[in-house]
C-alpha cells in the first residue's frame, strides 16, 4: 500500500499531513470495528473458529509478502517458520500446563514468533545471499529438509498424530475479567487483537529505513550496494522479521486448534500462503489480507460443500494469475479513480448485468465438474446427486447435454457482456482524463 | 598522498583470455574535474566498475584517499565516500523519484538497517531529499515511479541518486549520452553545481562537454592510458589526435 498509494497521489494535490493521518487512523479504527463485530454476525461455532483461523492466515500471508512483495524473495518454504514457531509455542504451552513454566496464554503468539525468528536467522542467513531463482530453490530445499526432519524427530513433532495441548491455563493476563479462553469466541478476540497488532507492526515496518531498502533491493540490488547497503543483510533482516511474524501466525493457530501436525510446515502449507498472497495481490500492503480471507474461507467452506474443492481452488488460482495478475487488491485499486470521482455507478450497472451470465456460466461449470467427479470417484455413479436442487443421474447423457448447454450459453452471453464492461470501463476512465489506472 | 582523492596503480582486468584494462596508472587530484575519454570499447566503463568494486580487479591497486579499496564490496567503498552513476540507467524503478533519492541518503545519514524509525518522521532526511530533488529539477515528478520518467529525467535522477549520499568522490559514466543539445547543456550545468567542492571523474564522449568542464583529461585507448593532461595539452597531443580525436578537433 505504502509505495503504490504514494505514487498515485502527486505532491501538490496530496491532502495535508494531519488529514492524511486522520484518514490513516480511520482505516485502522474501521478494521478494529470489523474485527469486533464480525463474530456477532457470524456467530456459529464453526464460523468463529473460521474467523480465528482467518486472523492467523492474515498474519501469515502478510509476513509472506514481506518476502515476496516487499523484498522480491519468492519463497516456497515460508510455512517452515509458522510451523516451527507453532511447535515451539505448542511445547511451551504444554510446559505451562505441566507447571514447568509460567507464561500467560495471551503471549503464546510472541513465543511462536520468537520460535519462528530463531529458525529464520540461520536459514535466512544461508538463503538470502542471493535473490531470484537461487533463493527460491534454497527455500524449497529447506522446506524439504524440515519436512523430512518432522518424520524423524517424532518426539518434537509428534509423528502422525501431531502434538496437542490445552489452551486453558492457570495464568492469563485477562483472567481477572473472567476470561479463560475456553470458549472459542474468547480465542477469536485474542487472535483478532494479535492480528491487528501484527498487521499494524508490519505496516509500520514498510515505512522504516529497512522496509524502504527492502523495496530498493527488490527493485535493484546492485544499485542498493552503490548507495551503501549490503543487499544480503537487507534481505536477511527482512527475512528474519518475516519469520518472526510467521511464527506469530503459528502461535495463533496453536491456540485456536490446540493441535499441530507436521502438515503445518509441509510444502502444501507453504504453497497455500503463496497463493493467498498472490491472489490477494502482492503489490499492495493490504492485498494478502484479502487473499488470506478468501482462501481460508474456501478451504473451510468449499471443502465441506464439495469433494472437488481442490479443483475449484486450482481454477481460481489459474484464473487470477491469467486475468488479474495484480490480485484482488489490484482490482480494487483499479476502481479507485472511478469511485473517487463518483463515476462508479455506470460500472456497477454493467457489473450487475454481467452477474447473470456469470452465474449461468458458473452453474454450468460447477455441474460439469461435480458430475465428472461423481462419475469417476463414486462407488455407484448411477446413484443420483443433487445439483442446484435438481436430481442428476450422471450416467444419463441428457444431464450432460444440459450442463454443457448451460455452460455454452453462459459463456457466450458472458463474453458478450464482457464487451459492455470493457466499453463502460473505457468510458469512465477516459472521462477521468489523465488519471492512470 | 593526501592530495590524491583516487589513485590507480598498475590496474589490470581480464575477462577470460582478453585483457581489457592493461596496466592503468592514474592519480586523481582532490577537487579536480577529471574527464576520461576514449573510443567505444576502450574500457572506460570497465575502469569505473573496477574502481567502484562492481568487478574484482585482476591485478594492481585502487586507493581512495590513500586507503586501498580494491577487493572491497561496493557498499563498503560507497561508505568510504565514493559514489557512481551508470551508463545504462540503474535505478529503483518501481519506487518514486523521491523514494529513490531518499534511499540514496539513508546510509550516509546514519540510518543503517533501522527498523524502529519511520522514514516519514525524519525531518532532516526528508528536507535533504527535497533539496536534492530541487537541485536536479525533478520536484514536479516527485511521486512518479522512476520507470515512468523520460530518458533525460532518468539521467537527472541517476545523478541525483549518485550525489545524494554526500560522497566526496563522484564517478559519472556518460551522464549526457543520448541527450539533446539543450538537455546536455542543462545536464552539464547540473553536474557543475552538484559536484562543486567534490572530486569528479567522468566518462564523456561529447568533446564540447569535455573541454568545457574538465580540469584535466585522460585518454584511454584499448585499455591503456595514452595521455593525461589539461584540455589544451590533450588537444595538442599528436598521439591523441592520431589514436582518437582524429580530425574532429584538428
Ligand atoms: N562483464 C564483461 N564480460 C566480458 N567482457 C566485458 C565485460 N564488460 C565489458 N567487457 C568488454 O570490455 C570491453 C570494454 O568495455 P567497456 O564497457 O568498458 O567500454 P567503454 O569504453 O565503456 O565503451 P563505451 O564507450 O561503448 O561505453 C568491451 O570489449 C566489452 O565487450
Ligand atoms: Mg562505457
Amino acid at each position: 500500500m505504502s509505495e503504490q498509494s504514494i505514487k498515485q497521489t502527486p505532491a501538490h494535490i496530496a491532502p495535508a499531513p494531519r488529514l492524511r493521518l486522520l484518514r490513516g487512523a480511520g482505516i485502522w479504527i474501521g478494521a478494529l470495528i470489523v474485527v469486533l463485530v464480525l463474530p456477532m454476525i457470524f456467530s456459529s461455532g464453526h464460523s468463529v473458529s473460521m474467523l480465528t483461523q482467518m486472523c492467523s492466515a492474515i498474519v501469515f500471508a502478510l509476513s509472506y509478502n514481506m518476502l515476496l512483495g516487499q523484498g522480491g524473495m519468492l519463497s516456497f518454504g515460508h510455512a517452515v517458520f509458522s510451523g516451527l514457531g507453532g511447535f515451539i509455542a505448542m511445547h511451551v504451552l504444554n510446559a505451562v500446563n505441566d507447571g514447568a513454566l509460567v507464561i500467560p496464554l495471551e503471549l503464546m503468539p510472541i513465543v511462536g514468533g520468537l520460535g519462528g525468528l530463531a529458525f529464520a536467522i540461520p536459514f535466512g542467513w544461508i538463503s538470502t545471499k542471493r535473490a531470484g531463482v537461487t533463493f527460491a530453490m534454497i527455500s524449497l530445499g529447506i522446506a524439504e529438509l524440515v519436512a523430512a526432519s518432522a518424520l524423524m524427530f517424532t518426539g518434537f513433532f509428534g509423528g502422525e498424530s501431531g502434538i496437542s495441548s490445552n489452551r486453558v491455563v492457570d495464568h492469563t493476563l485477562f483472567g481477572f475479567l473472567g476470561v479463560s479462553y475456553g470458549p472459542s469466541i474468547e480465542v477469536y478476540y485474542l487472535a483478532g487483537a494479535w492480528m491487528l497488532i501484527a498487521t499494524f507492526a508490519m505496516y509500520l515496518l514498510t515505512l522504516t529505513p529497512l522496509g524502504r531498502m527492502a523495496n530498493a533491493v527488490r527493485d535493484n540490488p546492485e544499485r542498493a550496494q552503490f548507495v551503501g547497503y549490503d543487499p544480503h543483510l537487507v534481505r536477511f533482516l527482512q527475512f528474519s522479521l518475516a519469520g518472526f511474524f510467521a511464527g506469530v501466525a503459528g502461535g495463533l493457530t496453536v491456540i485456536n486448534y490446540e493441535i499441530l501436525t507436521a502438515d503445518a510446515l509441509s510444502a502444501i502449507a507453504s504453497g497455500t500462503v503463496l497463493v493467498m498472497a498472490f491472489i490477494g495481490g502482492i503489490g499492495f500492503f493490504f492485498g494478502p489480507i484479502l487473499g488470506a480471507i478468501l482462501i481460508t474461507y474456501l478451504q473451510t467452506s468449499l471443502s465441506s460443500f464439495s469433494e472437488a474443492w481442490l479443483m475449484y481452488f486450482g481454477l481460481i488460482f489459474v484464473g487470477m494469475v491469467m486475468y488479474a495478475p495484480h490480485g484482488l487488491a489490484g482490482i480494487v485499486m483499479a476502481h479507485r479513480p472511478a469511485l473517487r470521482s463518483g463515476r462508479a455507478g455506470k460500472l456497477l450497472l454493467s457489473y450487475l448485468v454481467a452477474a447473470v451470465p456469470t452465474a449461468l456460466l458458473l452453474v454450468g461449470l460447477i455441474s460439469l465438474i461435480e458430475m465428472g467427479y461423481h462419475l469417476s470417484t463414486a462407488y455407484m455413479p448411477e446413484y443420483p446427486i443433487s445439483l442446484f436442487g435438481v436430481e442428476v443421474n450422471v450416467t444419463q447423457l441428457r444431464y450432460w447435454l444440459g450442463a454443457v448447454a448451460i455452460t455454452a450459453v453462459g459463456l457466450a452471453v458472458f463474453l458478450w457482456v464482457m464487451r459492455l464492461i470493457r466499453r463502460a470501463w473505457h468510458e469512465v476512465n477516459a472521462a477521468l482524463g489523465g488519471e492512470r489506472t | 598522498m593526501s592530495e590524491h582523492a583516487l589513485r590507480l596503480v598498475e590496474l589490470r582486468k581480464s575477462f577470460g583470455p582478453t585483457e581489457i584494462i592493461r596496466g592503468v596508472d592514474l592519480d586523481i587530484h582532490k577537487g579536480e574535474r577529471h574527464v576520461i575519454i576514449g573510443p567505444n570499447g576502450a574500457g572506460k566503463s570497465t575502469l569505473f566498475n573496477l574502481i567502484s568494486g562492481r568487478f574484482p580487479v585482476s591485478s594492481g591497486r585502487v586507493e581512495l584517499h590513500g586507503q586501498r579499496i580494491d577487493g572491497l564490496p561496493p557498499h563498503q567503498i560507497n561508505r568510504m565516500g565514493l559514489s557512481r552513476s551508470f551508463q545504462v540507467t540503474n535505478l529503483f524503478h518501481r519506487m518514486s523519484v523521491f523514494e529513490n533519492i531518499r534511499c540514496a541518503l539513508l546510509w550516509s545519514m546514519g540510518y543503517k538497517y533501522a527498523f524502529w524509525k519511520l522514514v516519514g518522521r525524519q525531518r532532516r532526511l526528508n528536507e535533504e531529499a527535497e533539496r536534492i530533488l530541487e537541485q536536479v529539477h525533478l520536484q514536479a515528478r516527485r511521486d512518479v515511479p522512476a520507470a515512468m520518467l523520460s530518458y533525460a529525467e532518468q539521467r537527472a535522477l541517476e545523478i541525483g541518486a549518485t550525489i545524494a549520499g554526500g560522497a566526496d568522490v563522484i564517478l559519472l559514466d556518460e551522464p549526457t549520452a543520448g541527450m539533446s543539445l539543450t538537455e546536455t547543456e542543462q545536464a552539464v550545468q547540473l553536474i557543475r553545481e552538484v559536484t562543486a567542492g567534490r572530486t569528479l571523474v567522468m566518462v564523456e564522449h561529447d568533446m564540447g562537454v569535455v573541454f568545457g568542464l574538465a580540469d584535466r583529461v585522460s585518454v584511454l585507448v584499448y585499455g591503456e592510458l595514452i595521455a593525461t593532461g589539461t584540455p589544451e595539452e590533450i588537444r595538442a597531443n599528436t598521439a591523441v589526435q592520431e589514436a582518437y580525436l582524429g580530425t574532429e578537433v584538428a
